[in-house]
């Protein structure tokens, strides 16, 4: 069984909803938010290690909001998703990054900004050498290195 | 019972590849136990498309965090600054960012220039040829002629300035302040098997390339042609001793768990500066009450972390993000002694070009720049890919409460007791991170940066591990003497970061691998007399 498996449908829905809360969809950047189908999937398929955490961060949150999240009123969920992002401690974090880290990984957000869409490896990227003359000052005030007796 | 083996090496990684090469030409029967395993590039972070995700996990800088069977946990709660280090074949040049300075010829005498501390039992000229045979074996880049850094020779040139270093220069350039091209063990151009580096992004958690130096692909491929034997996932419990006091071999675990014995007729201690002072620790017997070699009682005392102070902002133009070596050029500006400043001795500085997307997005969020909701993907796009840093290597002097004993509780996979850290930072150091946090917002300020970020000390940067297992030629102040041999067991040498007296302001690898080149430069001059 995939440890993802072990969050509960309540679970997965507050997941959704917070995630949604901390990434929007926007269509004036032409991208999902995090509550896109297809990011939960990668979320939940690839929290191995971070599953206790987020299970406590998201046990937090339930507490919080007394409730599933997305019934809540706007006023009421910011509110919560507030407190949450500022006392969650260690395991909001977690959840926050698990998160990110698979919201900056989504082709279709990684295409919006401009970054292509593969490993560093084995392409790697191209450097510019630069304009080595701004060395010249440096090396016209020289300088001394500090003697040892 | 296996046969003796002329010497054991205790550790693979950067000071244990360095001497295992250099006593190899002995023909000596040379074994090195590493508790890690041999690495295998094709499975390293930068093949994959979860290449950031995987720093927050299995190839987390933190032993805490990776926990695989091969780490060691630390208990680094009473510390500021966590442990961070590697253990496999390659130790922590696995995971290392590969910049490449030396210490200072005056950073050998800090008590004769400055007052304060020690002076080390030898000075960098003795170092010299090590420092250079090193920078051909590693494969170093770089430019000759920094006016403010020991001359080095690389082999490689420099690695390109790129997008952020150009930044970088034409600000300290206004301002009238020293920067160069930094020295890196990143090669720029083919060298010696090595492919030359092809700019996969950040180099810290290994490169799938292999520009980058670390010893699994540099020192160790030339020991084993030389006949030294490396047994891997063999994990050193203690070190035995006779009743004349000399060691007799090692007690460790083979990669099925099984305890065994390997006599030595000379063990070196290559772990570092936490690894090393836990297993002398672990070695206690009847007539080593107190730990192994620890008759001045300084084993695990005097730890140097270096405190690392780090400003970033986020300036108009594109830097280079992820798509170069984390860093490129370095400044001494702030590197000697000016009391007028509040603080004795000072620190070298590394400019850091930039960030990937998700650590971006991960830091930023946490430091509360970047926000949630609709604004996040304006204010995301300012940020990314425009990231610029400015981190200090603040000189730590030694302070013997600053140290490494053992836990009471917390023990590895094989139920040995693991390394506790009590450190705090001091106010010497304080006064030189809050200099470096204001040059550094000058310089970042000058470049146009803004939404400023700090992190003083880096949390997790305890990367160098110093000072616990001292150098002089005073037993009672003093663990090894002046050529690496403990004062107390007349078989027993160390060659890591732990013998360092004081730990400078610069990144000290190169310095580690140059003096356990020397130390075994002095063994080989000695052999006949090694014990006298």
């Amino acid at each position: 069984m995939s440890e993802s498996l072990q969050l509960t449908r309540a679970q997965r829905d507050d997941l959704r909803t917070i995630a949604a809360m901390i990434v929007p969809a926007s269509d004036e950047y032409k991208v999902p938010g995090a509550d896109d189908a297809a990011i939960q999937a990668d979320m939940l398929a690839t929290l191995g290690r971070d599953t206790k955490m987020v299970t406590a961060a998201l046990d937090h949150l339930a507490r919080l909001a007394g409730g599933p999240l997305a019934e809540l009123d706007a006023s009421k969920r910011n509110a919560a998703a507030q407190e949450f992002r500022k006392k969650g401690g260690a395991a909001a974090a977690t959840l926050v990054r698990v998160v990110l880290q698979c919201y900056y990984r989504d082709d279709r957000v990684l295409r919006s900004l401009g970054l292509e869409l593969r490993a560093p490896f084995p392409k790697g990227y191209v450097l510019p050498d630069g304009d080595w003359s701004l060395l010249d000052p440096v090396k016209a005030r020289g300088g001394t290195l500090r003697r040892a007796p | 019972m296996k046969d003796p083996v002329d010497v054991l090496i205790i550790g693979a990684g950067a000071s244990g590849a360095a001497v295992a090469w250099s006593l190899a030409e002995t023909k000596m029967h040379i074994l090195c136990l590493e508790q890690g395993g041999w690495m295998n590039p094709a499975e390293y972070p930068s093949t994959g498309r979860d290449w950031e995700a995987r720093f927050f996990g299995e190839w987390s800088s933190s032993p805490n965090i990776r926990g695989r069977p091969e780490d060691y946990p630390v208990n680094d709660d009473n510390s500021p600054i966590k442990v961070v280090n590697y253990n496999a074949v390659g130790g922590s040049t696995v995971m290392y960012t590969a910049h490449w300075p030396r210490l200072h010829p005056s950073d050998f005498k800090v008590k004769t220039l400055d007052g304060v501390a020690d002076d080390w039992p030898i000075d960098y000229d003795a170092l010299t040829p090590f420092f250079e045979e090193n920078d051909r074996m590693m494969g170093t880049s770089g430019l000759s002629g920094d006016p403010l850094s020991p001359l080095t020779h690389p082999p490689m040139p420099q690695q390109p300035m790129g997008l952020s270093g150009a930044i970088v220069a034409k600000a300290m350039n206004k301002l009238g302040w020293h920067w160069w091209p930094s020295d890196t063990t990143v090669a720029t151009m083919d060298y010696e098997g090595r492919a030359r580096c092809i700019n996969l992004g950040h180099c810290t958690p290994a490169c799938a390339q292999g520009a980058k130096s670390s010893t699994d692909i540099t020192y160790w491929p030339h020991a084993v042609r030389a006949g030294v034997e490396l047994r891997t996932h063999c994990r050193v419990r203690e070190i035995t001793t006779d009743e004349n006091g000399m060691a007799t071999g090692v007690v460790y675990y083979d990669k099925d768990g099984i305890e065994q014995f390997q006599p030595a007729h000379v063990v070196i201690i290559a772990c570092n500066g936490v690894g090393t002072p836990r297993l002398l620790l672990n070695s206690k017997s009847d007539r080593f009450p107190n730990g192994l070699a620890n008759s001045s009682g300084l084993v695990g005392k005097n730890l140097m972390f270096h405190p690392y102070a780090q400003i970033y902002g986020y300036v108009k133009e594109p830097t280079d993000s992820n798509r170069a070596p984390p860093t490129c050029l370095w400044s001494k500006e702030w590197y000697d002694t000016d009391l007028s400043r509040g603080f004795v001795r000072g620190y070298g500085v590394q400019f850091v070009r930039g960030a990937g997307p998700v650590f971006e997005a991960v830091v930023s969020e946490q430091k509360g720049i970047l926000p949630w909701g609709e604004d996040h993907h304006r204010v995301f796009r300012k940020l990314n890919g425009h990231r610029l840093g400015f981190s200090a290597i603040c000189e730590d002097l030694p302070e013997e409460h600053n140290q490494v004993t053992l836990d009471p509780v917390l023990k590895d996979s094989h139920g040995i007791p693991a390394p506790k850290i009590d450190y705090t930072i001091s106010e010497n150091s304080r006064k030189m991170m809050d200099h470096a946090l204001a040059r550094g917002r000058e310089v970042l300020e000058m470049a146009g940066a803004t939404d400023i970020c700090v992190n003083s000390p880096i949390p997790w940067g305890g990367w160098h591990l110093l000072g616990t297992a001292r150098m002089g030629t005073d037993p009672q102040r003093s663990v090894v003497n002046e050529w690496g041999r403990t004062h107390d067991v007349k078989n027993l040498f160390i060659v890591d970061g732990s013998i360092f007296v004081t730990s400078g302001g610069v990144n000290p690898t190169s310095t580690i691998q140059a003096l356990a080149l020397y130390i075994a430069d002095q063994m080989k001059q000695r052999l006949a007399n090694l014990f006298d």
